[in-house]
């Protein structure tokens, strides 16, 4: 292993994920390689269905690979079982999601609150009213995601992402659910955070404007990543 | 630490945002219709045995052919029981000719329960009186004044004392207790007894200890009392006083628990289909905490834990809302129950929180442990669903938390098994039909077109779902048809036990040259000529080869029945209200050779088996013969019984007297007394006032009944809710889909309506042939009534449930339609 793959905050070696359908084995990631540094922002490209996401559940350890290695902040995730992941996952790793998944029952601070709670965070309520306040929300604390506009249920969301100050943030089309404005906020306001944090942010998108402001762009193409310039 | 934080975190905001209210609606249904039927029989038994009591003038009596022990009398009333004292015997009264009467000597607290009434002519009405006759003074039966021609006045010759007649007797409360007493009657005051010197060390004389007082402390005494039991000294209760009362009370409380048990089914399939749509309503917040690093087993705990709370929290409400049912309804009632009622025990409380638990446990977990096998992926990709829910494991949690419910609700082993065979056979058919028909429908999905084949397409695309829908939906109408068949026919074939026209009056003693005179003066009254049938007194000396012994039964009532007469007779035919349950009735009539037909419960009671030899004891006779069939008994009929009949061959050549009953109408009363001057040695028994008595059980019963079924009702609305609730989650994507493919409003809302008619004319004909089915079993089987096929119950069954089920479900559905697709698509 070179010092810098030992230095990656998530890496994957001869990654391969198949799945059979109807018409047979279809191949969606063929003996891929990749390894993420701390405090990096690297932007993965692609057109549909050709596996952004698979690959993003595989490196943050929700899905079993089909051959390979995957390795998270020094771990080989693939070789622990899905409890030994989460266990893993619990304030390492954040998720920022196209479709924002806040818990609809839970007010945008419990929802902020509950990963710090999962990994028993002592000052878990401080660092959620932080975390709100970093994305301008500390005015909407005790609504709930319903009284929310999109981009408000995408900022919570960031603010719970980054509330347990994770290794590595995963973002999957953060802005795929928004308009052009409230897009672009999103996006100033993921790379803010990624700053202040330190941690290192992979993020699947089809924004090229996204992508340009990343510090690395890779493009996927026949199950394998290639570098963008 | 962070387990109790989550999962407090989680359930007060669910409670909160109504996400749980389908749940905690049949929840609360359930623990309330536990808890008020708790309430509601703890008490009405109370009171129903407090009726009870009247008919044998206390709430315990203790009997003994010797002096009773001063322990007994003592006990009680340090207990601060009340106690009375009776003592009675036969002896002869000397008029114009010598007469044999049954003396009753009674100190001044008899009688502690109903009332004693006389009459100060023959001619004049009935008046209460609280207490018997003062000293020096007796009451007498009407017949004794005819047969001794005497009048009210005159003194009577009783052993060595005089004592003056000061009115007529007309009904003592424990009178039925002597009903085929052939001397007439006499009350007097014990104080007078010494005075007569009829009593002496070697006299017949049964003595009585009436007591009564607070149903805590009777239950403490009769504890204690059965422990001193001999073959001479008998203990009865108030709800042993008379079959024809506890038959009632039986039924009574048999429809009660019926009706709980039908309510906790439609509920647990409330609970079972409003479970099903919390998976769906959750699969997302599982996947984001398994996401965040949740890990499986604090997910497990955190959802069991905040289940475990919501039961307690809605079991609780669920007691509430059954106590204030309950309190309610006696509030509203009083006048009418007319005494007062002890106190609710707190028994019901945890009875109804731990059935809501185990309900929610047994339908509700299953889901739950599907719940937590959600993969984090789903976070990331919505098309993955939730996992399949394990059938193998449903259907037994389910079926485990029926069974431990059934059981234990039916309060009896036999009668829980058999309604748990029924439940759960009725069950696996209404699944199985349910399934073929979805499977029918998929056939015919190809051969329709346009809204049709949309429609029906929806059915059998979510075949799991729809299997789920339309069992719930059948539960749900199932519920309500029965409501209707029990409701209607069954409880009214109950009040048709005791029709108007029972008979209320008992002409016993009547003597075989008697019998043909009385007919003639019957008839002459224009009464229709009754039935008489010979009686026989006989002592049961042996069953099988084992000899009868009263003090070998640990069973008080077995040995009381052990020890006492028996009255039999013997008939070519059995009568008209018997019905055979075990062997056959001697065909060839009165040419049979000698046999017995036993009344079933006697038969369990004292341990007779068919086939079984018999010997009585008559007039020093030995007459033997088999068991060759057992018979069940309608005692509330009124009609005349025998626990034991014998073939005319065995008893035809013994002397008999002979027993009838009729019904007269209360402007003919006079045909009594007139029958009583004209045969004065026939005992005439009005039992108008038992009669009123059972009538009043039936009564309250139906209406307990009636009450209970309102929330079976309400439990069978909810499920219906809940049925239509479960596939909301679903359509609301789909819909999206359709109409982002151009299909319109009025297109979607015709599949819908095909759909839910469908589903409701499906469910509507399972349930019409359930209800049918269950109502004939229940009728046949349980409660031995008469029963009717319902053409109209199809009627309403089907197309009834075709069109609520149509409207309600595409009611309920159609805001899907008027929301912008594309929110339903991006899952807001």
């Amino acid at each position: 292993m070179s010092d810098q793959a030992a230095t990656a905050v998530s890496r994957a070696s001869g990654l391969s994920k198949h799945v059979t359908g109807p018409a047979g084995r279809l191949t969606i990631l063929a003996g891929l390689e990749l390894a993420i540094h701390a405090g990096e922002a690297v932007a993965i490209l692609g057109a549909s269905g050709s596996g952004k996401s698979t690959l993003l559940g595989l490196l943050a350890g929700l899905d079993d690979p089909s051959a390979g290695e995957v390795w998270l902040c020094g771990q080989r995730v693939d070789q622990l079982d899905e409890d030994g992941r989460a266990a893993l996952r619990a304030g390492r790793v954040g998720f920022v999601f196209q479709n924002f998944q806040l818990l609809p029952t839970l007010t945008a601070r419990e929802n902020v609150l509950l990963p710090l709670e999962l990994t028993g965070t002592p000052d878990a309520d401080r660092r959620a009213d932080a975390a709100l306040e970093r994305v301008g929300l500390s005015t909407r604390m005790g609504h709930y995601p319903r009284q929310l506009s999109g981009g408000e249920q995408q900022r919570v969301a960031i603010a719970r992402a980054y509330a347990p100050h994770p290794a590595v943030l995963f973002a999957d089309e953060p802005t795929g659910n928004l308009d052009q404005t409230t897009g672009e906020h999103i996006i100033d306001l993921l790379l803010e955070q990624r700053h202040s944090s330190g941690a290192a942010l992979v993020l699947v998108t089809h924004d090229p404007r996204l992508a340009e402001r990343c510090d690395r762009r890779l493009q996927m193409r026949d199950g394998r990543l290639e570098p963008l310039q | 630490m962070t387990t109790w934080r989550l999962t407090l975190r989680l359930l007060r905001r669910d409670w909160r945002s109504g996400e749980l209210s389908v749940l905690a609606a049949a929840l609360v249904l359930t623990v309330a219709a536990i808890t008020a039927v708790g309430f509601f029989t703890d008490r009405v038994e109370a009171t129903l045995h407090r009726q009870g009591s009247e008919l044998i003038a206390a709430d315990l009596v203790l009997e003994s052919a010797r002096p009773l022990a001063e322990t007994f009398a003592a006990r009680a009333q340090a207990q601060g029981l009340r106690i009375a004292q009776t003592l009675e015997f036969r002896s002869v009264v000397q008029g114009e000719r010598p007469q044999l009467v049954l003396m009753k000597a009674v100190d001044a607290a008899y009688p502690l329960r109903g009332q004693l009434r006389i009459r100060s002519a023959l001619d004049a009405s009935d008046q209460a009186v609280a207490a018997g006759p003062p000293v020096g003074e007796v009451w007498v039966e009407s017949r004794l004044l005819r047969l001794l021609n005497i009048r009210i006045g005159e003194s009577l010759n009783i052993g060595a004392t005089r004592l003056r007649i000061g009115a007529i007797l007309s009904a003592e409360p424990d009178q039925s207790r002597a009903f085929f007493n052939i001397a007439p009657r006499v009350l007097m005051n014990r104080a007078d007894l010494d005075a007569t010197g009829l009593i002496g060390p070697v006299s017949r004389v049964t003595q009585r200890l009436l007591i009564a007082g607070a149903v805590s402390e009777i239950d403490t005494y009769r504890a204690w009392a059965s422990t001193q039991l001999n073959a001479a000294l008998t203990l009865t209760a108030a709800r042993d006083a008379r079959p024809e009362f506890s038959a009632a009370l039986e039924r009574a409380s048999r429809f009660l628990h019926l009706a709980t048990l039908v309510t906790l089914l439609v509920a647990g399939a409330a609970i079972a289909l409003a479970s099903q749509r919390l998976v769906e309503r959750q699969t997302d917040t599982v996947a984001v905490m398994r996401c965040l690093g949740a890990p499986r087993h604090l997910v497990l705990r955190v959802l069991i834990g905040r289940l475990v709370l919501f039961g307690l929290a809605a079991s609780l409400l669920g007691c509430l809302v059954g106590w204030l049912g309950q309190a309610g309804l006696f509030a509203a009632l009083d006048d009418w129950i007319g005494v007062e009622l002890p106190p609710a025990s707190p028994a019901p409380l945890l009875v109804g929180l731990a059935t809501g638990l185990i309900a929610l446990l047994g339908f509700a977990v299953p889901p739950l442990l599907q719940l937590a096998q959600v993969t984090p992926l789903r976070a990331l990709r919505r098309d993955l669903g939730t996992p399949r829910l394990s059938a193998a494991l449903t259907l037994s949690a389910a079926g485990a938390a029926l069974a431990l419910l059934i059981l234990w609700q039916a309060h009896d082993l036999e009668l829980g098994l058999k309604l748990l065979g029924g439940v759960l056979a009725t069950l696996l058919a209404l699944i199985g039909s349910v399934l073929l028909l979805v499977q029918f429908a998929g056939r015919l999905t190809g051969r329709v077109r346009g809204v049709w084949r949309l429609g029906l397409a929806a059915l059998t695309r979510r075949s799991a779902t729809a299997v789920l829908q339309i069992s719930g939906f059948g539960i749900g109408i199932l519920a309500l048809l029965l409501l209707a068949v029990v409701r209607v026919d069954l409880l009214e074939a109950w009040r048709e036990t005791v029709p108007e026209g029972a008979p209320n009056y008992f002409l016993t003693t009547i003597q075989p040259a008697d019998v043909a005179p009385l007919q003639a003066f019957l008839s002459e009254a224009g009464i229709a000529a009754p039935l008489l049938y010979p009686m026989i007194t006989a002592r049961l000396t042996q069953i099988g080869d084992r000899a009868v012994e009263p003090s070998a039964y640990p069973n008080p009532r077995a040995a009381r029945l052990a020890s006492r007469e028996f009255n039999l007779s013997y008939g070519a035919e059995p009568q008209a209200d018997n019905r055979i349950v075990a062997g056959t009735w001697w065909s060839e009539g009165a040419e049979a050779a000698p046999q017995f037909s036993v009344e079933r419960g006697i038969a369990e009671t004292l341990g007779m088996q068919l086939g079984e030899t018999l010997t009585f004891s008559v007039a020093g006779r030995t007459v033997t013969g088999p068991i060759t069939s057992l018979r069940e008994v309608r005692w509330d009929s009124f009609n005349v019984n025998f626990f034991v009949v014998a073939s005319p061959a065995l008893l035809q050549q013994e002397a008999a007297s002979y027993i009838t009953s009729l019904y007269l109408p209360a402007a003919r009363e006079g045909v009594i007394a007139e029958l009583n001057r004209r045969f004065p040695s026939v005992a005439t028994l009005d039992v108008e006032a038992l009669i009123d008595q059972v009538r009043a059980v039936i009564e309250r019963g139906v209406m307990a009944v009636e009450y209970v079924f309102l929330f079976t009702l309400a439990a069978g609305l909810l499920v219906m809710y809940a049925g239509l609730q479960a596939s909301l989650e679903q359509r609301r994507r789909e819909h999206g889909i359709l109409r982002t493919l151009g299909a319109g409003r009025r297109t979607l809302l015709t599949s819908l309506a095909v759909e839910f008619t469908a589903v409701g004319v499906l469910a509507g004909l399972l349930a019409s042939v359930f209800a049918e089915a269950t109502g004939w079993l229940l009728a046949t089987q349980l409660f031995e009534l008469d029963f009717q096929l319902n053409p109209a119950l199809w009627l309403i069954g089907v197309l009834g449930s075709g069109v609520v089920i149509g409207l309600a479900g595409t009611v309920a559905t159609y805001p899907l339609l008027i929301h912008p697709p594309l929110r339903e698509l991006r899952g807001g």
